[in-house]
C-alpha cells in the first residue's frame, strides 16, 4: 500500500462533492458524467450548452491544477491501445445501459439514498474487481 | 447564461478534484480494483470525501421546491433494480477494470494532454452510439 494517498484522495473527493452540490443546488442537475456526455448526442440547444460548459470545465480544471502541481499527473505508458479502446467501448455501452457511472450512481445516487444506485455501485465494483483479477493474475496480460 | 456559468464552475471543481485525487492516473484506479495485488484503497477515500458533502447537501437541497436558477429538479424517477441496470453496471465494471478509466477521468485526462484520454472519450462515444442502435432495435 505504498501508493496509498488518503489525504489528497479525500480532499479531491470533497471538491467532487462540492461540484455535485453546486450543480444540484443551482441548476437542479445530477453531476453524472456519463449522462452529461451521453446527452450531447441528442440534446436540444438549451440542453446542449450547459453540458458542454460542464465538460469543458472538467478539462479546464484538470489543466489548471496540472499547471500548479504537475507531480499529481502520472501518465501511463505502453498500455495497448486496442485494449484501452475495448475498455472504453464497454464503459460507454455499460453506462448507457445501466444509466450511470461512478459519479451518477456512486456519488449522487447514493446521496439520494437510491437503492437502485447502490445496487449499480456494488455491481460495477465487483465486476471491476473480477476483471482486474482475471487480467492481472489469471491471464497476466498487463504487468503489475 | 447563469446555468452555463454554474455548470462551468462545477466542472472546474470536478476536474480539479479528479486530478488532485489522482483518479486521472489509471494505474491508481486499477491498483484499487486489484484486491489480490498491491492494493491502493485511495478510491474509497475519494468516494467518502464526495459522499461526506453530498449526503448532507442533497437532502437539504431536495427539501426545496426547485433549484435556484431553474424551475425543477431533473432527477431519475427509476427505482427498479432491473436487468438493464445490473447488466449495464457489470459491463461498465469490465470496461473500467480493463482500462482503469471511468467517464470523469477520461474527460479530465484531456486537460492533462493524455493520448489515452482521447482514445477513451472516442471509444466511450462509440459505446453510446452502439447502445443507442441496439436499444432501438
Amino acid at each position: 500500500m505504498e501508493n496509498f494517498t488518503p489525504v489528497s484522495a479525500f480532499s479531491g473527493g470533497l471538491l467532487i462533492g462540492l461540484a455535485a452540490t453546486l450543480l444540484l443546488l443551482c441548476n437542479g442537475r445530477i453531476a453524472g458524467i456519463s449522462g452529461i456526455m451521453g446527452g450531447l448526442i441528442n440534446a436540444t440547444r438549451a440542453e446542449l450548452f450547459w453540458r458542454i460548459a460542464f465538460l469543458a470545465g472538467i478539462v479546464l480544471g484538470a489543466f489548471l491544477f496540472n499547471q500548479l502541481r504537475p507531480d499529481f499527473n502520472q501518465p501511463r505508458e505502453n498500455f495497448p491501445i486496442w485494449l484501452l479502446a475495448c475498455g472504453g467501448f464497454l464503459v460507454g455501452f455499460g453506462t448507457r445501459m445501466g444509466n450511470g457511472c461512478t459519479s451518477g450512481h456512486a456519488v449522487c445516487g447514493i446521496a439520494r439514498f437510491s437503492v437502485r444506485s447502490m445496487a449499480a455501485t456494488i455491481t460495477f465494483m465487483v465486476s471491476g474487481f473480477l476483471t482486474v483479477y482475471l487480467i492481472r493474475h489469471v491471464l497476466q496480460w498487463v504487468a503489475t | 447564461m447563469k446555468l452555463i456559468v454554474i455548470a462551468l464552475i462545477s466542472g472546474i471543481l470536478f476536474g480539479v478534484g479528479l486530478t488532485l485525487s489522482q483518479m486521472t492516473n489509471p494505474n491508481k484506479v486499477i491498483n484499487f480494483l486489484d484486491l489480490a495485488g498491491n492494493w491502493d484503497p485511495s478510491l474509497i477515500f475519494v468516494m467518502l470525501g464526495a459522499l461526506s458533502v453530498t449526503l448532507v447537501s442533497f437532502s437539504k437541497i431536495l427539501k426545496h421546491q426547485r433549484p435556484l436558477f431553474d424551475n425543477e429538479f431533473y432527477l431519475s424517477s427509476k427505482t427498479a433494480i432491473d436487468k438493464p441496470l445490473l447488466i449495464g453496471a457489470a459491463i461498465f465494471g469490465i470496461g473500467w477494470g480493463i482500462s482503469g478509466y471511468c467517464p470523469g477521468p477520461s474527460v479530465a485526462g484531456l486537460g492533462l494532454g493524455h493520448i489515452e484520454a482521447v482514445v477513451m472519450v472516442f471509444s466511450i462515444y462509440m459505446g453510446f452510439i452502439v447502445h443507442r442502435f441496439v436499444s432501438k432495435g
